[in-house]
């Protein structure tokens, strides 16, 4: 805020919702503007790039269509990233959290976790699909790939670098081993996982389109290939823009749940 | 003469570092302290003040000697004495209220019991209108009352404190001394207070202890403090008395200062 000469705060141009608002919109419309009259104009071949109006009624189409499958397609990819992220999450924080509190145990895994980590997960999707069939267990496997490793080294460095003062306190006001676990090391995890919520939930939804598009019969994910199939750029971008819609829809939600499970912590750390 | 609430006997504490040489942090340390004694310990940093605290809480098992507190050898983490550590360590994803609950909690104390004992101690804290914030919406001086009520709350008789107040700026410090001498003198608990301030020492304390510098810190002398209550902690300094005392302990303080500055050069 600023103090205008008659001593009247102002809210600067740069901190007014309006104003920010109104600039996305602007920056919005004259991106999908630009590819419009730059594939019109002919710059932008429409047989690869499509154009905002042809994309458009294209999505239209998918859901008004009779007998569509589109929300069918929306479910199964959902499911998969919700499988693929709780089963990636519990798994992470369990064995994060053995880790942690076992140091041997971690010492012990340590180089092969490093290396499992260092490899490009999404290489795994055509093993899964030879391993898992076509069906919903590949696309749930690389979800969870993904979203362990994630979680698991959230977990363990939250649980591993618990202030000791925390534990110390609560000893001595008389905690026993179970309410340690419950009030200062789950709690300090659980933070974490929050942390890293949207992460790893955003590699979960990624997984499963990417398995989808290497080899499925369902899901959004497999839209985008068998658009592909046909040279219909149209419906690839059509796919892409759907899958961009409900990235944004999880991301909202999960910063919903983020924010209300953050209060307790200081702004700049949230 | 009261039997000693808190009393150590050849107390010696080793630490063996992984990969490194051990390393006597306290060394023959005899100490008893009377039923309802504020006694304050100074010392220069890392002469064990913080190890001698988590000894007689139990925190850490002693490597030799003897510890007893309220009549029971100390062999395990002791519940029966309040804790302030010099970090924070009120727990930061719980409000003023369930922090201040907590002891009570694990107690098994009925939810409508804790209930009444926690608002009454938030609210002889100071701490009122803030039973709902989290501890990092109040200022370092109300988190340091919110840990006083969380150790209080069970009416511990022995409270053990490290550099309590050494985080808050000069005014509130002396405010929160202030009301610390009130509470103690309301319920007379038995106070083991750690310090590396000597103003603070003296003003606040019955008796003054100096350790030596580290490594084997040990006591080096105790001073018994005369100086009438109530005090004011802001007022006492001021005094004749208060300020010959201070001279002759800062005679003792002041070569272990240096010795423990001249240790740390050499080390480096
Ligand atoms: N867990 C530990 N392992 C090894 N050395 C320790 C440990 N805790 C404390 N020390 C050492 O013991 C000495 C005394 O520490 P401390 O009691 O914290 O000193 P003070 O509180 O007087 O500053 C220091 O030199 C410190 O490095
Ligand atoms: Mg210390």
């Amino acid at each position: 805020m600023t103090q205008s000469a008659i001593g009247v705060t102002r809210v600067p141009l740069s901190e007014r919702a309006g104003v920010i608002r109104s600039l996305q919109i602007l920056v919005m419309l004259g991106f999908v503007g630009t590819w419009e009259i730059l594939s019109q104009v002919g710059v932008l071949d429409k047989f690869y790039y499509s154009r905002p109006t042809l994309i458009v009624p294209t999505i239209a189409e998918w859901i008004t269509q009779p007998g569509t499958t589109l929300f069918r397609d929306i479910g199964v990819t959902l499911l998969e990233t919700v499988l693929g992220f709780a089963i990636g999450t519990l798994a992470g924080v369990a064995t994060g959290y053995a880790f942690a509190r076992n140091h041997l145990l971690g010492a012990a895994f340590d180089p092969l976790f490093s290396m499992f980590n260092a490899i490009p997960r999404l290489v795994l999707a055509p093993v899964f699909i030879l391993a898992f069939g076509i069906g919903l267990a590949s696309k749930v496997a690389l979800g969870v790939t993904l979203v362990y490793f994630i979680v698991f080294f959230a977990t363990f460095t939250a649980v591993r670098d618990v202030d000791p003062a925390f534990i110390d306190n609560v000893r001595i006001l008389g905690a026993r081993r179970r309410d340690v676990t419950f009030q200062v090391l789950l709690p300090a995890a659980l933070s974490a996982i929050v942390a890293s919520l949207r992460t790893s939930a955003g590699f979960a939804f990624a997984g499963a389109v990417v398995a989808e598009y290497i080899g499925s019969n369902e899901g959004v994910g497999r839209r985008i290939a068998v658009a592909e199939a046909f040279f219909d750029s149209t419906g690839v971008f059509s796919g892409i823009v759907l899958i961009a819609m409900l990235a944004l829809a999880l991301d909202g939600l999960l910063q919903l749940v983020e924010s209300r499970f953050s209060r307790w912590k200081p702004r700049r750390e949230r | 003469m009261t039997e000693a609430v808190i009393s150590l006997h050849g107390v010696s504490k080793v630490f063996h570092p992984p990969r490194q040489r051990p390393y006597v942090a306290l060394e023959g340390i005899d100490l008893d302290i009377q039923a309802g004694r504020f006694v304050s310990v100074v010392g220069p940093s890392g002469c064990g003040k913080s190890t001698l605290l988590a000894l007689v809480s139990g925190l850490l098992p002693a490597t030799s000697g003897q510890i007893v507190l309220s009549g029971r050898p100390v062999s395990a983490v002791r519940s029966d004495v309040g804790f302030i550590f010099q970090r924070d360590a009120l727990l930061p994803w719980r409000t003023v209220r369930e922090n201040v609950a907590l002891p009570l909690r694990f107690r098994g104390v009925p939810a409508t019991v804790a209930g009444s004992q926690v608002t009454e101690w938030i609210a002889r804290v100071g701490l009122s209108g803030f039973a709902d914030n989290y501890p990092h919406e109040l200022s370092g001086g109300m988190r340091k009352r919110a840990q006083l009520a969380q150790s209080l709350v069970n009416d511990p008789p022995v409270l053990l404190m490290d550099e309590p107040f050494s985080a808050l700026d000069v005014q509130t410090r002396n405010l929160m001394e202030n009301e610390l001498l009130e509470l103690w003198g309301a319920s007379r608990k038995t106070v083991l207070f750690i310090t590396h301030d000597l103003e603070e020492a003296i003003a606040l304390s019955d008796e003054l202890v100096v350790m030596t510098a580290g490594p084997a810190g040990t006591i080096k002398a105790r001073y018994p403090i005369d100086l009438p209550r109530p005090r004011s902690v802001t007022e006492i300094r001021f005094s004749p008395a208060f300020v010959a005392l201070y001279e002759r302990a800062w005679n003792d303080l002041r070569d272990e200062v240096l010795r423990s500055y001249q240790r740390s050069l050499s080390a480096s």
